[in-house]
């Protein structure tokens, strides 16, 4: 990934900025520029989150690509906010103590790095709250 | 609309295929697929390859010229166009051939599906097959395909209570099938007990709930049904298509358990078929992992929610079952070469209605397709039955 590109979405990863549709009250993060709702009567505005949710489902990861090989094994998790919008992140805690249901908060952590010389990618990822 | 016919087929062996270049496979199925139709190459109009991502594994791009290249035909200047849409790259090369001569645009189309994974090192694989899911907000979080399907199954499990004993069944069952299919990457029956002590990929999936990495081609020849048996004595008739997109990441389904794009494929391919779901002999379902079969069983609607890993365990889609699933072998056992196995699938569905399936072979008039791309975000069906 280049820099700009990741540099693009930082101010959303850092600090847990999505958007919100203020026709039909719907929270969405990742962010999305456009309400699948309201299509082109929604009104989008940024919207920072909360970032506490609970765990939907889960799987521990034991096999991985070379970017995140370095992690295995690892809990992933997809993550419901409180506001109703749902995410992909990986849950820092022990692979055994993972379950549905499970209430999460968000801390800062390194997401991904380049090799030994590349860019260094940070952002929000969750522990058991 | 025109109706349709597939007129030739032919697929390579699926495998570690280390002597096989990518083209020499499309080349290999391609030249099958024009001796099985009794044709010669000049009398095609138009060709479409499902290709998922060449310019990773083995760094070529423009994929569709190449293969009229090395088919022979550059001289013939004949419009090859490659389509994409991760591990649904085939079945929709298929749907594009389908609507090329169902249109009138076209009479002989060629639906080709081509992949060679095996050039490229494991974790590099595991790294391309995840451009299939999203990668801004669920690659970032370091998923991989195993873990997406994995977190489908945690979600079904608890929700409907499915065992870990009837997930491995569908793999058992799977590689019963494939022992008896020549094509198959894996020819060798398994028992539960290798499924469930096969090591961990992604909790609760092991090494057997998965797809092998596999190379491969596979080709089919699409003709208007009026002039199809110019060239066979046995054309099999596309009754029905449908295709569906749904979000690209998986956390953005209403309910992780439905692939909600196989539903509606699903309906648009029943709906113009006009056929019930009792009618269906058997399906060609994409199993790219174990969970995959029981949602696409349920999804497709043969049967109710949470209730297909039941039907797998009592041998309801075995191939002496109610409803064979994958009596090739389905991905698990011949492979995934990601964008032949769409049209792999149709291969197979029209070797079963000649009833020249062998060792494998069913009873049946009318068979179905299913081709998933990522977890679901694009799907494609079609119904087949005897011309």
């Amino acid at each position: 990934m280049s820099v700009a590109r990741f540099w693009r979405k930082q101010q959303n990863r850092y600090n847990l900025i999505g958007t919100h549709c203020e026709t039909c009250g719907r929270y969405f993060y990742p962010p999305r520029p456009f309400c699948p709702d309201c299509r082109r009567d929604g009104k989008i505005v940024e919207h920072k989150f909360k970032g506490t949710g609970k765990v939907i489902t889960y799987s521990i990861i034991r096999s991985a690509g070379d970017q995140f090989k370095f992690l295995t094994p690892y809990p992933l998790a997809i993550i419901e906010l409180d506001e109703g919008t749902r995410l992909t992140s990986h849950v820092i805690c022990d692979i055994d103590k993972i379950q549905i249901g499970m209430r999460v908060r968000p801390v800062f952590r390194k997401l991904a790095e380049e090799g030994s010389s590349g860019a260094i990618f940070y952002g929000t990822k969750f522990v058991p709250a | 609309m025109r109706e349709v016919a597939v007129i030739g087929v032919g697929c390579t062996k699926f495998g570690e295929k280390w002597e096989s270049s990518f083209r020499n496979l499309f080349v290999e199925a391609g030249a099958l697929a024009l001796e099985d139709a009794n044709l010669s190459g000049q009398k095609i109009d138009e060709i479409f390859v499902g290709n998922m991502s060449a310019g990773r594994f083995v760094e070529q791009e423009h994929i569709g010229a190449l293969i009229a290249d090395y088919a022979g035909l550059a001289t013939e200047n004949i419009p090859a166009t490659r389509v994409e849409a991760a591990c649904a790259s085939g079945g929709l090369a298929f749907r594009q051939a389908y609507t090329a001569v169902a249109s009138g645009m076209s009479d002989i189309v060629v639906a080709a599906g081509v992949e060679k994974m095996t050039d490229v090192d494991t974790e590099v694989t595991t790294d391309v097959l995840a451009a299939a899911a999203d990668r801004e907000w669920e690659g970032i979080a370091g998923i991989t395909f195993p873990g997406l399907y994995a977190m489908i199954a945690t979600q079904y499990m608890h929700k409907y209570g499915l065992t870990r004993e009837q997930l491995a069944q569908v793999a058992v069952k799977n590689h019963e099938n494939g022992a008896l299919n020549p094509n198959a990457q894996f020819q060798k029956p398994i028992t539960l007990e290798t499924v469930m002590k096969s090591t961990l990929v992604a909790d609760p999936l092991r090494l057997f709930d998965c797809s092998p990495v596999t190379d491969g081609a596979s080709a089919v020849i699409l003709a208007p049904l009026e002039r199809a048996r110019e060239f066979t004595d046995t054309p099999i008739k596309v009754l029905g298509c449908g295709q569906a997109s749904s979000s690209i990441a998986l956390h953005d389904r209403k309910d992780i358990c439905t692939l909600d794009a196989t539903v509606a494929a699903g309906n648009k391919a029943f709906q113009m078929a006009k056929v019930e779901r009792k009618d269906i002999g058997f399906v060609e379902v994409h199993d790219c992992f174990t969970i995959a079969e029981i949602c696409a069983i349920e999804d497709l609607g043969f049967c109710k929610k949470g209730e297909a890993g039941k039907l797998t365990e009592e041998g309801y889609t075995a191939l002496g079952g109610k409803l064979p699933i994958n009596p090739s072998g389905g991905l698990k056992a011949c492979g995934h070469p990601v964008g032949a196995t769409g049209v792999k699938q149709v291969y197979e569905t029209v070797k079963q209605l000649r009833g020249d399936a062998g060792k494998r072979q069913l009873d049946a008039d009318i068979g179905m397709t299913h081709n998933v791309g990522g977890t679901g975000a694009t799907v494609v069906c079609h119904i087949f039955g005897r011309a």
